[in-house]
């Protein structure tokens, strides 16, 4: 009861002290593994039956990737630029963009075609999950980065943010962090696509996605926000994307 | 950042229906609490017995009546449908329980239904598995109401209760007519034809029931239930709060209030006002969660509430504090002998209560007398 009460009047410290009940991270909700169980299961059946859902993506992401996590962890932390994030914990937010000065850059500069995507496929960087369900502080970063990096893919790849293109980045992501949510992503995101669009995605896209995948170095070790002025075209050069293939979206 | 959407009227408030402005208290500041002291007896309406908050203006809309609460010296007539009531939307947050001990209760409640309202119905499906349906069956067979009822359903939101009362009544009274027009012997067909007429056009005989939530979310919902539904007649939706009802006295024949009274900050307020706007005579029902004593079902329970609830909740509606908060309001509520006692403290007499399943959910019922 006094839990309760202390709970519900904010003293949050209190609670924690008192029952070993860790909020490791202001958005953390701690979980047990059968509440995971059944938010990872729940989580996926909703997300399938309700696309729309990107919550449902999240929390699948969440409770699936305690593997692929540390491992995305430990990638970040033997990469001196992945280490400086790690440390430095940069966010990508509207707040801490300056969307004047990176409209102002020149065409085919990262930070130009990052925010032409936006505008033009409507989206913001605020509208991001916050993670609830990963019990490591550092971990719900990881995951965290990996949401924030997620438009810039689309930018790098070259991906709409339609059905298709979200589709190719996913394999493109699965390949590269093992995260079961994009596996799971990858292969059913497909089953809501129309004939050609199937087609076009399994002859053209995923091979490349894949191909591109491997080849690239890891995309969390990548510091985004100190390279806005270099050119698309160089950085995904220097990762390791291949040009994408001309076909219309 | 939650805030108060309006204040409750100060003591001694003027009589001013100019409409001027109450200032918005900031969370957590202390307002005089409208019902005085704590402790303080309670003084009725006031002059004249009309509210003395300042009218708002919007109207009824379909569908909808407004009541106002005439001086107390003159008894509303039962069955007189030019009542009007004024809506007060200071009735929106209890701000009055900041001042009271308990106010942890009141602002994290009415967020949580605003903003589980659209997604209440589906999740209560998913939580209990369609059982709550039985539940409220359960309740209003026990109500067993006939036509010409008045019920006050409290905390009733969404309306469940107020569409089982509707068919109910509706029922009882087609049974009624029936047996009516068997005992009609030897009429003739015009005879039997405007006898049909005149009583199809009174299906509900003269029964009424108003649906009063203090969360406008809620009653948004209900009411866009009723329009598919298609219930129109006999049917009200206020904006109120159960520790402060803008009924006037001895209004009622049948208080309900179904999963609502655990969300209420101080019971005991809830359940005078209860007995305050019931007639003499009239039936105080209550259907919330209650206490499992069988220790292994406890254990059973215990076990989905914490640990299946909260993820419905964030699978289905998105929103796993909500469901949280409610599984433990659950276990912070009175069990069934001390609600029972605490009935009998506002005054209803031959108070009883009845377990459905096992007590996972129990029916109070006490009378005014």
């Amino acid at each position: 009861m006094r839990r309760l009460l202390l709970r519900a009047v904010g003293a949050e410290e209190e609670v924690e002290e008192e029952e070993g009940w860790h909020q490791l991270y202001p958005s953390h909700i701690p979980t047990s593994p059968l509440q995971k169980a059944l938010l990872a299961a729940g989580s996926a059946v909703m997300a399938l039956y309700d696309p729309y859902r990107h919550d449902m993506v999240a929390v699948l992401g969440e409770t699936t990737g305690c593997l692929a996590l540390p491992n995305l962890r430990d990638k970040m932390k033997h990469h001196p630029e992945g280490y400086r994030i790690l440390q430095e914990r940069p966010c990508i937010r509207l707040s801490t963009l300056d969307m004047s000065r990176l409209r102002g850059l020149p065409d085919g500069s990262l930070g130009r075609e990052y925010v032409r995507f936006l505008e033009d496929n409507k989206v913001s960087p605020d509208t991001r999950m916050p993670p609830k369900f990963v019990d490591d502080e550092e971990l719900a970063y990881v995951i965290q980065r990996y949401r924030e990096v997620h438009d810039l893919m689309h930018t790098l790849l070259g991906m709409p943010t339609n059905m298709l293109g979200e589709v190719v980045v996913k394999w493109f992501e699965a390949v590269q962090t093992g995260l079961p949510m994009c596996v799971l992503g990858a292969a059913f995101g497909p089953v809501r696509l129309s004939a050609r669009k199937l087609q076009v995605l399994a002859t053209e896209l995923v091979p490349w996605a894949i191909r591109s995948g491997l080849n690239a170095s890891c995309i969390l070790n990548v510091y985004y926000e100190q390279r806005w002025e270099q050119p698309v075209e160089s950085l995904r050069e220097e990762i390791g994307i291949f040009p994408p293939p001309a076909v219309r979206m | 950042m939650p805030g108060c959407r309006g204040a409750g009227p100060a003591p001694g408030a003027a009589e001013d229906g100019g409409g001027a402005a109450v200032p918005v208290p900031l969370p957590g500041s202390a307002l005089p609490c409208p019902r005085g002291p704590a402790g303080a007896p309670r003084s009725g309406r006031g002059a004249g017995g009309a509210l003395r908050l300042p009218e708002r203006h919007g109207g009824g809309q379909e569908g909808e009546e407004l009541f106002f609460s005439p001086p107390r010296g003159d008894r509303p007539q039962r069955g007189n449908t030019t009542q009007r009531l004024l809506r007060h939307e200071r009735f929106e947050v209890n701000c009055v329980s900041f001042s009271c001990p308990y106010f942890f209760c009141s602002l994290p409640v009415y967020q949580v239904f605003e903003s589980v309202a659209k997604k209440y119905d589906v999740m209560n499906d998913s939580m209990t598995l369609g059982i709550h349906r039985v539940w409220k069956d359960i309740l209003v067979h026990k109500m067993n109401p006939s036509p010409g009822t008045l019920l006050l359903d409290v905390a009733g939101g969404t309306g469940d209760i107020a569409f089982r009362f509707i068919n109910y009544v509706r029922a009882v009274r087609e049974r009624q007519l029936q047996r009516k027009l068997k005992h009609h012997q030897n009429l003739s067909w015009q005879e039997i034809f405007e006898n049909y007429q005149e009583d199809k056009s009174d299906s509900l005989g003269d029964s009424q029931v108003v649906v009063c939530d203090i969360n406008r979310e809620m009653l948004k919902v209900g009411k866009q239930k009723a329009q598919h539904l298609g219930y129109s007649k006999g049917l009200s939706w206020v904006l109120g709060n159960a520790e402060e009802l803008p009924f006037d006295d001895d209004m009622f024949d049948v208080y309900t209030i179904a999963f609502g009274i655990r969300n209420v900050t101080r019971i005991d307020l809830a359940l005078e006002e209860a007995y305050r706007v019931l007639k003499p005579g009239g039936r105080f029902l209550c259907l919330e969660f209650s206490h499992v004593s069988n220790p292994l079902l406890s254990r059973l329970y215990d076990l989905y509430s914490f640990q299946v609830i909260p993820v419905l909740g964030e699978v289905i509606a998105g929103d796993w504090k909500s469901y949280q908060y409610l599984v433990e309001s659950i276990r912070r509520f009175p069990p069934q002998e001390e609600l029972k006692a605490m009935i009998e403290d506002a005054g209803f007499f031959k108070v009883d209560y009845e377990n459905l399943n096992f007590g996972i959910v129990a029916i109070h019922s006490g009378f005014k007398l």
